[in-house]
């Protein structure tokens, strides 16, 4: 029975392996056509931040580099108009 | 060479609704001397701060969107400066992406309003509707 599994080309787990299918990330804005980030949104501009009111790195949102300088000048607009917190905790 | 440009600012919440309405001409009216044409206007009314800004921990926001030349930008923010009933504010210059943003939001908002007031007197609305028809 080893023979014909071989000549076969398949290899058998007695497990299935544990293949992890993680979901591509992709750009909001580059998907949705978005073309200009509003600082004058907090409630948007809450989705990139964190519950301290941090910044989250494009590794986590997925966000292309241009729009995340877009999304980070952005914010840190609305921060000083008072619209979104420096630091804050239980932000959301 | 005209620019388009918008300024936010928040004013102190112990002005009264005359107050603000005086400080808000004064700036309208100042674009207005200086060559400037003032696009579009928002009051936010009263707003919570998000952190407290010279102890007060609410402010009214007034949104001015204008085309002005680049120097008359200077001549605002030393006037806010000036100004103790201002708290905070900011200018910013808009570039064609957000020119076209801004006048999708405009819109949005004038449809939404136009659909409120819509709403509680929907019989005159149908009235008109035909008549702008036959035109």
């Amino acid at each position: 029975m080893a023979q014909t599994n071989e000549q076969n080309g398949e290899i058998r787990y007695l497990n299935p392996p544990a293949v992890e299918v993680r979901k591509k990330k992709y750009c909001r804005f580059k998907k949705a056509g978005i073309k200009y980030v509003d600082y004058k949104d907090p409630e948007f501009l809450k989705k990139f931040l964190n519950e301290q009111g941090k910044i989250l790195p494009r590794r986590i949102t997925g966000t292309s580099l241009k729009f995340q300088r877009k999304v980070a000048q952005a914010i840190k607009r609305a921060r000083s108009l008072a619209l979104l917190p420096y630091v804050t905790d239980l932000l959301k | 060479m005209i620019k388009q440009y918008e300024t936010v600012f928040i004013a102190t919440p112990v002005l009264s609704d005359a107050q603000m309405k005086e400080a808000v001409a004064k700036y309208v009216s100042l674009i207005k001397d200086n060559g400037g044409e003032v696009v579009y206007e928002e009051d936010w009314g009263l707003k919570q701060l998000a952190y407290p800004i010279q102890h007060k921990t609410s402010g009214f926001y007034y949104l001015i969107e204008f085309k002005a030349d680049p120097q008359f930008v200077a001549t605002l923010e030393t006037q806010y400066h000036r100004d103790e009933r201002i708290i905070r504010f900011i200018t910013v210059a808009l570039d064609k992406n957000a020119v076209a943003y801004a006048e999708k939001r405009r819109a949005n908002k004038a449809a939404k309003e136009a659909a409120k007031a819509e709403a509680p007197a929907e019989a005159p609305a149908a009235e008109v509707e035909p008549e702008a028809k036959e035109d």
